[in-house]
C-alpha cells in the first residue's frame, strides 16, 4: 500500500455527555486533511464508563490517518478503536449465573482489558434480585476477523467466575 | 430381505410393525429377555401381542435371534457409552457372520467407530445407521450421496431439549416448570439427563464427525455442555434482541461442539417443538438444510428401513 492511497477507516471515540464535544472531536480531523463520510452517535447507548460512543467513517491517506488519530489523543478524545477495518464485528453473548456477586462490572472491565473486544452495551435481567442467578445480554464489537478472539477472551472470564456463556452461532445462524 | 431385530423399545417395535409394508420378513426378534425366532417370517402380530401382553416376545432366547438365519440385523438395543455394549456384540457377531447390520442404536458407531469399521472391512456385510442421527431426517446417506463434499454440518439434533427451549421462550415459563410439562406430555424421558445435557446430541455429532472426517471420534472428543437449569431470563434477553436460545450440534474444522447458542429468532436453525434440523455446508452446493422429526418410532424406523434397502443384496 503506498502512502498516497486514500482509504476509509473507521474511528471509534467515546466522547462525554457535554456540549462541544462532538465538534472537538471532528476538528483534529478535518484539521488533518481527513474527510468525513459519516458520523454515527450513538446517543442511546453508554459504554461501560458512562461515555458516548461514537463511530466515525472518514477517508485519509495512510499518513494522515496516523497523523488524526495522534490528534485525536492529544485534544484529549478517548480513541477505543481505529484502523482500516471499515466494518467491525459485532456479537451478542448471554451470560448466565452469579453476575451480580460476581461483580458485573468487574467482568466487563476484563473483557476490555484483553483487547480486541470492547462491550458496546448491556442489559441485565436479574428476578431473583442479587442473591438469585441473573442473565446479561452483552452487545459486542470486535474488529474484523477477531469475533474468534474476542469469544475467546469472554469464555476465560466467564470461566474463572463460574458463569455460563451463551455464545451466537458465529455460522450459518442466518 | 430377511431382518432380526435386537431391541423391542419404540423403534424396534415399529420396524417390526412396518418391515412387511417394505417387502421384508421379519425372522426373529429379541428384547432384552426373550427371543422368537421363524425361518420362514414370525406372524409379527402375534409377537407385538405377546410383548404387550406378556413382557416377552417368545418362548426363545436373545442368544436364539442372534444366531437365527437372518440377512440384517437391526440393532435397536438402548445406546450405551463407554464400550457401547451390549451393542457392539451384536454388531461384532452379525459381522462375523457376514450379515448386514443396520443400527438405530448410536453406541457402536459413536464411541467404537473404528472398530466397527475394522469390523465391517474382514466382513461380506455393511454396516449403516441412517436411524442413529436426526431420526426420520436422511442426514448421512444425503452426506454420502454429496460425495466428499460436505465440509460441515451444525443443527438441532435433540428434539426434548429443543421443546423445553421454545416452550421456554413462547410462555415465558422456567425450565423446571416445562421439563416437568415435557414429561407428562412422553416428550421428555422421566431420566432426561441425556436429552437436557447435551449428550444425545453430542453423540450424534461424533457419528457425525465420524462419518464427515473418517477419523474416530467418541464422546470425549467432544465439548458438551446442556441447557438444564437455564433462567427464562437468558431467553427473554435474547428475545429482546430478536434470537432465541437453541441447542446446537457443531462439526466442523475437525472440532465437535453442543451447547446453548444464540441464533435469530426467526431463523433457519430455530425450529419449534421437537422438531430437528439439519444444516450441512458443501463445497459446490452452498448450504443444505433438512427438517423433520428427530425422534420417534415410526419416524426412527423409517430410517432403519431405507437403510435396509440401501444394502447390498446378499
Amino acid at each position: 500500500m503506498s502512502g498516497t492511497d486514500t482509504n476509509s477507516y473507521t474511528v471509534r471515540l467515546e466522547l462525554v455527555d457535554e456540549p462541544g464535544e462532538l465538534l472537538r472531536a471532528l476538528e483534529p480531523i478535518a484539521d488533518n486533511g481527513g474527510n468525513l463520510l459519516s458520523i454515527f452517535h450513538e446517543r442511546g447507548n453508554l459504554t461501560p464508563r458512562g461515555h458516548i460512543p461514537v463511530e466515525v467513517d472518514l477517508e485519509a491517506t495512510e499518513a494522515r490517518f496516523d497523523t488524526i488519530v495522534d490528534a485525536l489523543r492529544e485534544a484529549g478524545v478517548n480513541v477505543i478503536q481505529a484502523g482500516a477495518e471499515r466494518y467491525s464485528e459485532e456479537l451478542t453473548v448471554v451470560l448466565v449465573g452469579h453476575l451480580v456477586e460476581t461483580d458485573l462490572s468487574d467482568t466487563l472491565r476484563r473483557f476490555a482489558d484483553r483487547g480486541g473486544v470492547s462491550v458496546a452495551d448491556v442489559s441485565l435481567s436479574a428476578p431473583a434480585g442479587t442473591e438469585g442467578p441473573s442473565s446479561a445480554r452483552l452487545r459486542l464489537v470486535a474488529t474484523e476477523g477477531q469475533s474468534d478472539d474476542a469469544l475467546e477472551t469472554v469464555r476465560a472470564v466467564a470461566d474463572e467466575k463460574d458463569l455460563r456463556v451463551v455464545e451466537p452461532l458465529t455460522e450459518g445462524s442466518a | 430381505m430377511r431382518l432380526a431385530i435386537v431391541g423391542s423399545g419404540a423403534v424396534g417395535t415399529s420396524v417390526i410393525e412396518l418391515a412387511g409394508g417394505y417387502g421384508h420378513d421379519v425372522v426373529g426378534v429379541a428384547d432384552s429377555a426373550s427371543g422368537a425366532v421363524g425361518a420362514t417370517g414370525l406372524d409379527t402380530e402375534a409377537v407385538l401381542s405377546r410383548k404387550r401382553e406378556r413382557g416377552t416376545v417368545g418362548d426363545g432366547t436373545p442368544e436364539d435371534v442372534l444366531e437365527a438365519d437372518y440377512d440384517v440385523l437391526v440393532e435397536a438395543t438402548p445406546t450405551t457409552l463407554g464400550d457401547a455394549e451390549p451393542g457392539f456384540s451384536h454388531v461384532e457377531r452379525a459381522l462375523e457372520r457376514d450379515r448386514h447390520v443396520v443400527l438405530a442404536n448410536k453406541g457402536p458407531v459413536a464411541e467404537r467407530y473404528d472398530d466397527v469399521r475394522s469390523l465391517e472391512a474382514d466382513s461380506a456385510g455393511t454396516v449403516l445407521f441412517e436411524a442413529a442421527v436426526g431420526g426420520a431426517i436422511p442426514v448421512l446417506s444425503t452426506i454420502d450421496d454429496l460425495n466428499g463434499q460436505v465440509t460441515a454440518a451444525r443443527g438441532v439434533l435433540n428434539g426434548t431439549a429443543n421443546f423445553v427451549l421454545s416452550r421456554m421462550a413462547a410462555e415465558g415459563l422456567g425450565y423446571e416448570h416445562v421439563l416437568a410439562e415435557a414429561q407428562d406430555l412422553g416428550v421428555a424421558e422421566a431420566d432426561p439427563t441425556f436429552d437436557v445435557e447435551g449428550i444425545d446430541a453430542a453423540l450424534k455429532c461424533v457419528i457425525l464427525a465420524n462419518v464427515l472426517y473418517e477419523d474416530t471420534y467418541t464422546l470425549e472428543d467432544a465439548e458438551v455442555e446442556g441447557i438444564d437449569d437455564l433462567p427464562g431470563s437468558a431467553l427473554e434477553l435474547a428475545a429482546e434482541d430478536g434470537r432465541t436460545i437453541r441447542l446446537i450440534g457443531e462439526v466442523a474444522d475437525g472440532d465437535v461442539r453442543v451447547g446453548p447458542r444464540l441464533v435469530p429468532e426467526n431463523g433457519t436453525l430455530a425450529v419449534s417443538g421437537t422438531l430437528n434440523i439439519v444444516q450441512l455446508e458443501t463445497h459446490h452446493a452452498g448450504r443444505l438444510n433438512i427438517s423433520g422429526r428427530g425422534a420417534g418410532g415410526p419416524e426412527t424406523a423409517s430410517a432403519v428401513l431405507a437403510d435396509v434397502g440401501r444394502l447390498p443384496s446378499r
